[in-house]
């Protein structure tokens, strides 16, 4: 008798089982109860509440079907998967029967093929007959059940009622929807509802006259369709088509890979005609995405061949001259010959390299080596220094690791969420769909967000409680939330008592008690009523599994780690740490955060979290790479800044980071650019910062090169390369040719020698390596002796730290205060169709959702200063000014305001400040105190930044020039 | 107007509010009453009661005389003057409206009334009268036996869901006391929508409570507290009606919390449809309920295992509901002891269409359909011999004369691939088509299809056409031609066939029943098409709508 057991191995993700598994995780398998049946004569134990059709497609008995599909609930609606059961009447549908014991099924006899053949002719008699110029063709599971069962007439012929003059919808700039083309499964509707969790489709109208329309029979574009594609993907016609295939066709073969967009990693398979990728489907067998995705992975790929790509590396003399097109040898020779001439004049100091979190682990483990190795010292930082370095600092110190506790599936288990500062619907949608699938499942909801954010209220979505408070206040939140839960004794004594340090928790406990702690005196600064508070504190000590998911909003304030720490000290109170569908889960923005802060990106940190000043792992590193490393840290980002502007500091290597539009307070990020005599920039397009560069080396996308990145999870994903690199060299490669040129050898055939090394070197790593990837797909860090199949969950039978600590955390206000010349406080975010500093993303039509970053005020703060919607105004800080479009929204509170950084000509980070986090630096990029006012044209930046922007553009074309003369 | 002798007591005066009686006058005969009874100073109480259900009687008026309550009708409102003039309340044998004592008309007298025996007695909403007549023993009953106890003697009883499934309602029953669960529901479905029905709308508009203590009764059965009662838009009456009585019954501690003193609470909402027929589909009336589409869902699960809001529930129509109460109050083997083989206790059958004496008429199971047809209906209305009779609603096939010796029984009625149904019974005199008939069929599948199955969704359309098609190519000419007549009648058969198997729900699988009866008796209907069927056939249905 075949059996199925485990469902990670016995399950084929490119194979559709009809209906979605019943358990899906190991853990649930063990609890479930087989039960066995016997299909066609042949045997087959299963999980109890899986379908018959499942069942038999276990077997690889394969049941004709339409409506059905394993990524959405079985329907029951197409009626082809009829089957006979012993002692039943009737054909019941295989997709909505379940197995029980005993039963004998038959999947085809002359009867059940009569009743398939004559619906399927009831279906084609309200069908196009095109075929062979349909853009399904290949690909058609329509086609493919007709054929399957023998359908050879018609006897209705087609001029009865039909759907066939159905116009087509081409409002969204990614896919086409053709009614005439659909067969009403409503595995579309399905999918909007039960993947993404946006309910922007549904059927209109009932009986024949039964129709996909999304929104209130509105055009997709116009409705409140996110564009995440499900529908395409479940649609079995071309009824929901990607425009890609329509225009190019079926792809001939496909790769999978990861997606390069945000720290929720998801897999994809990337369809190709050859080099060419058609479209990215997601991958069923990805763990973090479980075969959802959003806008950007799916559909905004289109930037890796975009003509403003930059393909050949160049160089000059200064920044006010045009480019020279010249081969990988002299540009790196040239930056060579600068770095060494700078270091030889400013001492070996007064250079850094800056690696990248969308880059690979392998590559920005080659920069931080470069650094530390050829420049010889340990100037090295990432972009994490900007995002998550207080999620390093502060879990590292509370409970002894620098990452996420969880999984993303753990979120099914989950009985109470606080999603504190962070967007999950725009920055992390797949993540977002599984919460909200949760969410609907019973789990309860607190937001913790000075903005309303979709979760608060969308589709059958609502949070128990969203804490609206005021930017800068975390701390006295999070130190209220615990100060409840220990006066109202609702702790976890017995978890606290076995595993945290005591004498650290007395300590705290006597702190946190402090009557200055509680919600009735902390509401004054942080503006939530004590009483909600206090419910919402309730709430989530109560609640038997309760899920802490945090993003920036979390980490960017002057007591980023402060907050952190207080998340952790949470966490531990009330038992939550160390099992599924609890934890502590910092949502991390770009693919590869995790990983660069893994791989030693920190100036501080060699790869594992390991201090530099640590002499054994030093020499570990100093005898494998045989060289010297400086034992002090080196130079954070803003300390580079810092020291270009004051003159100390005169080279810089930045690869895939685009520091002059992400970084705060731009201007002076530009002075200290312009005061670099040597900066070498990598990356596929001329970004901001490389308009001040004076060595560019072009990058690749992630289609180009093979890798891993490392998700939000811990999950090391393998990228796979499926097209040349556009530039001629992967990053790793470019890095190496930089470093052998510096004089430091590198010689890596393949980036999976560099994991060999780093799994060497890296306790955490040491069992990864890319045979152990390609067998299991990905593994999860820790992943070595201890834990061979990584660790999908930490912490579970002690902290890693060893005992918990409560860490003591004072609230101290930000020095960024409102006053009567800065009365409003300015927070930042992202949006769902743009991706950080957009350099990918606007180079897509993603842009038709947004194409400008606009500024969210409160109407009463607009009344106030007169400003309707549409109207062009000053924002301007103690920094900075700019000037941004106005929409009036009740989104964000009166008194705060609220804009996105993903266009470079708005300035935002003009207007944000130096603040930053006490512990990282970590700049405070969530409290800007400004003043609005109405304007009728740019600010002088912006005007600055466009003539310098457009110089430098002529600069590039002018290069372009030359070499074709 | 003549001086009007005063009598020491008051005259007691029934005139039916039940929506039929309204539509032919009652109202304003009752308002006329009033008026010249004012007018003339005579005191009359009048009670504003449901019907008996003997509407070609209607409006039907009844005065409480010693001997009992004498009827009259129909009364028009150009009736009242002299009805008052010639003291009528009084018991006038003479008066050309007069139908003696009420019990004793024999369309009345020869009924087995248990479900509706209050029906048309009582005024539906004093719980007074309830009580006086029998009400609530049932509940008080029920209260002082366990849920299992409640649940073995609706088992024992025999009754079967009188929406038209026949399904047992014990068995669902224990189904759902069986099935644990925090919150569990009772669902009254009261979404008639069946051509030729009107038994839920006539318990529900003139004895409510009969179906608020069943619902009770079924929540103590299975551990339920919430009911929801889903009435069809059109009954608007009904929702008055119920609303009103549910009222009563809280202020009585008949609802609500601690019911008459127990531990138990329950509460009954009641909630609109919006004129879907598929809405009264069980699980597509629970997705309405729900706040969603009506959409049908497939099976497993049921609805006693994972209903509404996925909870156990229990669904059961009117009269199923209503039944109960009389089981409780006079036991299991009373009721059983009507009926016959598996067919128990009584179905109140409605004679509708084209007959002579439109009715309700409840009866135990057993007699043949023409003693419906002929004793109690008394032939067709026009007086023209009786072609066909569609049992069950639109989906019941239609029966040819042949076959109306058939026992009135679920199963003497499947085993001519006929149902019983929620029991309406729709009459057609000779002048009907049948291919009309049989295409009307087809045709109000594809205006009720919910569009979720596709041999419903595209079947019907298809029935239609193909319908259409075979009456087209009756002439002689094309039958030898191509034989496109044989063809296409055997597409309709294979298609029929296919919504049978195929379909998700009775409303698809169901919808051949009539096609392929109406093909199979009267073949000769689909050879030539009458020039006037279409008219003769809507002339039918709303005469059958009337009712």
């Amino acid at each position: 008798m075949l059996q199925y057991f485990d469902p990670k191995k016995d399950i084929n993700p490119d194979k559709d089982y009809g209906t979605p598994s019943s358990v899906n995780t190991s853990a649930n398998l063990e609890a479930a109860e087989l039960v066995s049946i016997n299909i066609d004569g042949q045997d087959i134990a299963v999980p109890a509440g899986t379908s018959i059709m499942r069942a038999a497609a276990l077997a690889d008995i394969n049941i004709p079907k339409l409506c059905a599909t394993d990524s959405v609930e079985a329907f029951g609606s197409c009626r082809v998967c009829l089957v006979e059961i012993e002692g039943r009447r009737g054909f019941p549908a295989s997709c909505t029967t379940p197995v029980e014991e005993g039963l004998v099924v038959t999947t085809q006899n002359k009867k059940i093929a009569k009743i398939r053949r004559n619906v399927m002719e009831l279906y084609i008699s309200d069908h196009p007959l095109d075929c062979l110029t349909c853009s399904a063709n290949g690909n058609c599971e329509l086609q493919v059940v007709v054929g399957q069962v023998g359908l050879r007439d018609v006897r209705y012929g087609f001029e009865g009622e039909n759907h066939l003059a159905a116009k087509k919808d081409t409002s969204n700039p990614y896919f086409t929807f053709e009614p005439s083309k659909c067969i009403v499964c409503s595995r579309c509707v399905r999918a909007c509802e039960e993947v993404q969790g946006s309910f922007a489709l549904t059927i209109d109208g009932r009986g024949f006259d039964s129709k996909v329309v999304a929104g209130q029979a509105e055009d997709f574009m116009d409705s409140e369709c996110v564009s995440c594609g499900a529908c395409v993907q479940a649609c079995p016609t071309s009824t929901l088509m990607e425009n890609t295939v329509i225009e190019q066709g079926q792809p001939e073969h496909s790769v999978v890979t990861t997606c390069a967009y945000c720290g929720v990693g998801c897999a994809f398979k990337a369809d190709l005609k050859g080099d060419k990728v058609v479209r990215m489907l997601p991958y069923k067998g990805g763990e973090a995405n479980r075969g959802h995705s959003c806008v950007k992975g799916r559909f905004a790929f289109g930037y890796a061949t975009h003509s403003e790509r930059v393909t050949t590396p160049m160089i000059r003399d200064s920044i006010n001259e045009p480019w020279k097109k010249v081969s990988w040898d002299e540009a790196v020779t040239f930056a060579a010959k600068r770095i060494k001439s700078i270091q030889h004049q400013y001492g070996k100091e007064s250079v850094g390299g800056i690696t990248s979190s969308r880059c690979t682990n392998e590559e920005t483990y080659l920069v931080q080596k470069l650094v530390r190795a050829a420049f010889g010292n340990n100037n090295v930082d990432t972009c994490a220094r900007v995002c998550h370095s207080p999620t390093g600092y502060g879990l590292k110190t509370t409970i002894g690791e620098s990452a996420g506790t969880q999984t993303f599936d753990s979120v099914e288990k989950a009985d109470v969420v606080m999603v504190i500062g962070a967007n999950p619907t725009d920055a992390h949608p797949v993540f977002a769909s599984r919460l909200k699938k949760r969410l609907r499942e019973g789990a309860k909801l607190i937001v913790v967000d000075p903005r309303r954010i979709d979760l608060v209220k969308s589709p059958h979505v609502e949070t128990q409680h969203h804490l609206k408070l005021r930017p800068g206040t975390n701390v006295a939140f999070v130190n209220a939330m615990a100060h409840v839960i220990v006066t109202e004794d609702l702790h976890a004594q017995a978890y606290i008592k076995e595993r945290c340090e005591l004498e650290a928790f007395e300590r705290w406990k006597s702190f946190i008690c402090q009557t200055r702690n509680s919600p009735e005196n902390m509401a004054e600064v942080t503006g939530i009523p004590a009483e909600e508070l206090r419910a919402a504190a309730r709430l989530y000590a109560q609640g038997d599994n309760g899920a802490i998911y945090y993003g920036l909003g979390v980490t960017e304030h002057s007591q980023g780690s402060t907050m952190v720490m207080g998340i952790a000290n949470l966490a531990m109170l009330t038992g939550n740490v160390g099992r599924e569908g609890v934890g502590i889960n910092p949502l991390r923005g770009q693919n590869n955060v995790q990983g660069s802060c893994d791989m030693g990106s920190f100036p501080h940190e060699l790869p594992g979290y390991r201090h530099v000043a640590n002499d054994d792992v030093r020499q570990q590193f100093e005898q494998h790479w045989g060289v010297k490393i400086d034992n002090e840290p080196g130079l954070r980002i803003p300390n580079m800044l810092d020291a270009a502007v004051s003159g100390s500091y005169k080279g810089l290597y930045c690869q895939g980071e685009d520091i002059a539009q992400s970084d705060p307070n731009t201007r002076h990020v530009e002075a200290a650019l312009s005061n670099l005599d040597c900066l070498i920039v990598q990356d596929i397009f001329l970004n901001e910062t490389a308009k001040y560069a004076h060595v560019f080396l072009p990058g690749a996308s992630f289609l180009e090169k093979d890798g891993t990145f490392t998700n939000a999870e811990r999950r090391i994903s393998p990228v796979r390369k499926v097209m040349a690199p556009l530039g001629g060299k992967a990053d790793w490669e470019g890095t190496m040719a930089l470093s052998n040129a510096l004089g430091y050898e590198m010689n890596y055939n393949h980036p999976s020698e560099i994991m060999d090394e780093i799994a060497a070197l890296t306790p955490t790593f040491s069992g990864v390596s890319y045979q152990r990837l390609e067998k299991e797909g990905s593994l999860q860090w820790p992943c070595n002796a201890e834990m061979p199949d990584g660790t999908p969950i930490m912490h579970v039978d002690g902290f890693v730290r060893g005992k918990g600590f409560f860490a003591v955390t004072e609230f101290v206000a930000t020095t960024e205060k409102v006053n009567k010349h800065f009365p409003l406080l300015l927070t930042t975010g992202r949006i769902l169709s743009q991706y950080n500093v957009g350099a990918q993303t606007r180079r897509t039509p993603n842009s038709d959702w947004h194409d400008k970053d606009i500024l969210e005020i409160h109407p009463h703060d607009a009344e106030d200063r007169g400003i309707v919607d549409g109207d062009l105004v000053k924002v301007k800080s103690r920094a900075g000014d700019t000037v941004l479009t106005a929409h009036l929204s009740e989104r964000v509170q009166s008194s705060v305001v609220y804009t996105t950084f993903h266009h470079p000509e708005s300035g935002a980070n003009v207007v944000t400040t130096d603040n930053s986090d006490w512990a990282t630096n970590c700049p405070e990029y969530k409290v800007t105190a400004v003043q609005i006012n109405k304007v009728t044209e740019t600010s002088d930046w912006q005007q600055d930044r466009q003539s310098f922007s457009d110089k430098q553009v002529a600069y590039l074309h002018e290069a372009t020039n030359k070499e074709k003369s | 107007m003549t001086s009007v002798t005063k009598s020491t007591v008051t005259p007691t005066l029934y005139i039916p509010r039940d929506t039929t009686a309204i539509s032919l006058g009652a109202d304003n005969v009752a308002k006329v009453f009033e008026h010249i009874a004012d007018e003339n100073s005579v005191p009359l109480h009048i009670v504003r009661n449901g019907s008996r259900g003997l509407y070609w009687l209607e409006p039907m008026i009844e005065i409480q005389t010693k001997r009992g309550r004498v009827a009259y009708g129909p009364v028009t409102v150009d009736d009242v003057e002299d009805f008052i003039a010639s003291q009528c309340w009084l018991e006038n044998e003479n008066h050309p409206l007069y139908l003696g004592l009420t019990e004793e008309i024999p369309y009345l007298k020869k009924q087995q009334r248990l479900t509706f025996s209050r029906v048309g007695i009582i005024d539906p909403v004093s719980v007074d009268d309830y009580c006086d007549h029998d009400g609530f023993s049932g509940l008080k009953e029920a209260l002082k036996g366990s849920a299992q106890q409640i649940v073995s003697t609706v088992t024992e009883s025999g009754l079967r869901g009188r929406g038209g499934a026949a399904f047992p309602t014990g068995i669902k029953w224990q189904t759902v006391l069986n099935t644990p669960a925090d919150q569990k529901y009772i669902i009254c479905n009261a979404d008639e929508g069946d051509s030729g029905t009107y038994a839920d709308r006539m318990m529900m508009e003139s004895d409510p409570f009969s179906v608020i203590e069943g619902m009770i009764i079924a929540g103590l059965a299975v551990g339920a507290n919430v009911g929801y009662i889903y009435l069809r838009e059109e009954y608007r009456l009904a929702q008055e009606i119920l609303n009103q009585a549910i009222s009563v019954a809280i202020e009585n501690n008949y609802l609500g919390k601690n019911i008459l003193g127990s531990s138990n609470n329950f509460t009954i909402e009641v909630r609109l449809g919006a004129g879907a027929y598929i809405c009264g589909e069980e699980t597509a009336l629970m997705e309405s309920i729900e706040g969603k589409r009506g959409m049908v869902r497939a099976k497993p699960p049921l609805p006693a295992a994972q209903g509404l809001w996925q909870q156990p529930t229990v669904i059961n129509n009117v009269i199923s509901l209503a039944s109960v109460p009389i089981i409780l109050s006079k036991g299991a083997n009373y009721y059983k002891d009507f009926g016959m083989g598996r067919s128990r206790g009584t179905l109140p059958f409605q004679l509708a269409g084209n007959i002579k004496h439109a009715g309700l008429v409840e009866l135990a199971f057993g007699p043949s359909l023409n003693t419906l047809l002929q004793d109690f209906g008394g032939g067709t209305r026009t007086g023209m011999p009786m072609k066909a009779v569609q049992v069950g609603g639109p989906l019941g096939a239609y029966l040819p004369e042949s076959q109306w010796q058939t026992a009135l029984d679920y199963e003497a009625f499947a085993s001519i691939d006929a149902v019983l149904g929620h029991g309406g019974i729709v009459a057609f005199d000779d002048s009907v088509d049948m291919g009309e008939q049989a295409r009307f069929s087809m045709e109000f599948c594809a205006i009720e299809s919910c569009g979720k199955c596709t041999p419903c969704r595209i079947g019907s359309i298809r029935g239609v056409e193909v319908i259409d098609k075979i009456i087209a190519d009756s002439s002689a000419e094309s039958l030898l031609e191509d034989n496109s007549h044989e063809k296409n009648t055997e597409l309709l058969e294979e298609l029929c066939e296919t919504m049978i198997h195929g379909s998700l729900c009775a409303m698809g699988g169901m919808t051949p029943f009539p096609v392929l009866s109406a093909l199979k008796y009267f073949p000769e209907d689909f050879s030539n098409s009458p020039v006037n069927a279409a008219e003769t056939n809507s002339s039918t249905f709303n005469s059958a709508e009337q009712v």
